[in-house]
């Protein structure tokens, strides 16, 4: 068998295909988080909650009114979209002059009420979600089989995260966003409906990380504590790659996630802590983060 | 003394009588794990009430006091007094490390630094072979007090996890009111400003952040003590989302808010423990609450209706 410094390679490859997928979710979860703290200043404790919510909707609208994955992946980011717009104009809305810590606290607590109610209707345990038919099967690369779903997660989440990038850095809209995100007062003062720009982030935001959920619902079971899991990494990632640089937030979410991947392989006891090693690691090196200005 | 002013000694007075008598009303088990849990959240808030620095990973040092006094009483037959401050020395040291890296960024990063160090604090309790992973330390003893008074009894537990936690109250109560104490404020109200007039904002941050993690797990250590048990509950990042919610609801930056807050939380968990994940929701629903229209919790309010400081 073919071997990498002493290991099968197809279980090199393998690792480091679920590290890719891994780190498609932090890359698309610290975008959204990023966007939103740019423009909103408070951190969303609700991000990983709000990826749940959109396998979850994934689910529902397959299992209720027949939906395919195709629609589920446009409808659901939409829905919570949505839900996030109501929540932004009802609750959090009203912590903008306040400490950021308050819009922490808020979130957190929307975290706990989301994923308590999830657990209520649907136990810890989850529902399975299927890989869509024309995702089925794997594919022989050569060196390794690889399932097509999982590639298509990769791609499709590569995919997003730059059509977000390009309307950030490359669009008018975008221009507007990061002027509003620089001086708000100002950018409101050219006649900019700045509130309503400050909605729509947040909804794009959750809708990213609903995107996100609806990938991830074929991959692992829909369950009320995908979201849990996943939100503390995706902070570690914050912190490890500032959040100033949307191009940042991308590259250590793929990086870490691939990092975390071959943790796996070589020291699979380490793998749960790699990324947080790292951020200590970061932190005594580089304080701002890699990508971040010091304050 | 230890700079109450009058209305705050009666207060505390009433305290402790309300400490001394409640035993002999209520169920003790029930009375300890209050009393502990309101060291905890004592300890948390001598950050976020005084330094301003949301710690959220406070489980980390709560759970590791715990598994240290748990492991000394059981495994090395510590005495209890020694069996805690075994695990007041392993919070104060975790802090004293986790604080050292986390004081290096400000505000909601702070946050989410301690948030993860407490997450890695987690991982590791859940495979290092000495907190028995998912099975916990079980069987902890309470042992004899300074290897003559036998703790079996829960009135005798009791008098012990009283005293530790007067002792934890009014500590927390006199760094506060000291010159030390003062700096602190002055760190919550205006760190340039502080930095300005030549502290080490900083050295202080990390002090007063060792003293909290040793205080929790001071907090943590009696508690294994009294339960005779340390599992992963107590270092689990939920219980660093449970000792937030008690001091917000108790009151941030309130001496008393967060003992109420504990009493408050611990009692709403007992009779709700059949509701099952209902008690995530009210949780949740109790933050959104305080945050939104009940910011200074429930002790502030009252302070403010009476027009006093408690």
């Amino acid at each position: 068998m073919f071997m990498i410094l002493g290991y099968p390679a197809p279980l090199m490859f393998g690792q480091l295909l679920l590290g890719l997928i891994n780190g498609a979710f932090y890359a698309l979860l610290s975008l959204g988080l990023a966007v939103i703290f740019g423009m909103l200043n408070i951190v969303n404790f609700a991000h990983g909650a709000l990826f749940m919510l959109g396998a979850f909707v994934a689910w529902g609208l397959l299992n209720f009114l027949g939906v395919n994955y195709w629609f589920a992946l446009l409808l659901a980011p939409l829905i919570v979209g949505v839900f996030g717009v109501l929540l932004e104009k009802t609750l959090i809305a009203r912590l903008y002059k306040l400490d950021h810590l308050y819009g922490l606290l808020l979130t957190f607590g929307l975290a706990l009420i989301i994923e308590g109610l999830a657990r209520n209707e649907f136990g810890s345990s989850g529902v399975p979600y299927p890989i869509p038919s024309l995702l089925q099967g794997a594919t022989n690369l050569g060196f390794m089989f690889m399932p097509i779903y999982r590639g298509w997660v990769v791609l499709a989440s590569a995919i997003m995260c730059l059509i977000t990038w390009l309307i950030i850095e490359k669009t008018s809209i975008g221009a507007t966003l990061r002027a509003a995100t620089e001086n708000a007062p100002l950018v409101q003062a050219f006649g900019i409906n700045v509130p309503r720009m400050i909605t729509l982030t947040y909804a794009g935001g959750v809708a990213l990380a609903a995107f996100a959920g609806v990938l991830a619902a074929p991959i692992y079971s829909v369950n009320p504590n995908m979201g849990a899991n996943f939100i503390i990494t995706v902070f570690a990632v914050v912190v490890i790659g500032g959040m100033g640089s949307i191009l940042g937030s991308i590259v250590t979410g793929f990086g870490l996630g691939v990092i975390e991947g071959l943790t796996k392989v070589f020291y699979p006891q380490g793998s749960s802590v790699v990324i947080f090693v790292v951020m200590v690691i970061v932190l005594l090196v580089r304080p701002a983060g890699l990508f971040g200005k010091a304050a | 003394m230890f700079g109450f002013s009058r209305p705050q000694l009666i207060a505390f007075l009433v305290m402790v009588v309300l400490v001394a008598g409640a035993p002999f009303v209520l169920y003790p088990v029930f009375l300890m794990k209050v009393l502990c849990f309101a060291l905890f959240a004592c300890a948390f808030n001598l950050l976020i009430g005084y330094v301003g620095l949301l710690s959220f990973g406070h489980a980390a040092y709560f759970g590791m006091g715990g598994y240290v006094a748990g492991y000394a009483a059981k495994a090395w037959g510590f005495t209890p007094e020694l069996a805690i401050i075994a695990g007041t020395l392993a919070g104060g040291a975790l802090g004293a490390a986790f604080g050292w890296l986390a004081i290096r960024r400000q505000g909601i990063y702070f946050a989410m630094i301690t948030l993860a160090l407490g997450q890695m604090a987690y991982f590791f309790c859940l495979q290092a072979p000495f907190t028995g992973g998912e099975d916990g330390i079980q069987q902890i003893p309470r042992g004899n007090l300074f290897g003559m008074i036998s703790l079996k009894s829960d009135l005798a537990m009791y008098a012990v996890v009283a005293v530790v936690f007067l002792f934890g109250f009014l500590l927390v109560h006199r760094i506060v009111h000291s010159p030390f104490g003062q700096i602190l404020k002055a760190i919550r109200e205006n760190e340039p400003r502080a930095t300005s007039l030549g502290y080490r904002t900083d050295s202080y941050k990390l002090v007063a952040f060792i003293i909290s993690c040793a205080l929790a797990g001071l907090a943590g250590g009696t508690k294994s003590l009294v339960f005779g048990i340390a599992t992963l509950t107590d270092v689990h990042n939920a219980m660093s989302g449970e000792v937030v919610l008690m001091t917000l609801l108790g009151g941030l930056g309130t001496i008393f808010g967060p003992v109420m807050g504990a009493l408050i939380s611990t009692a709403m968990e007992n009779y709700l423990a059949q509701a099952g994940a209902w008690v995530t929701v009210i949780q949740g629903v109790i933050f959104v609450t305080c945050v939104l229209a009940f910011r200074k919790g429930v002790i502030g309010v009252l302070a403010e209706r009476l027009k006093i400081q408690l």
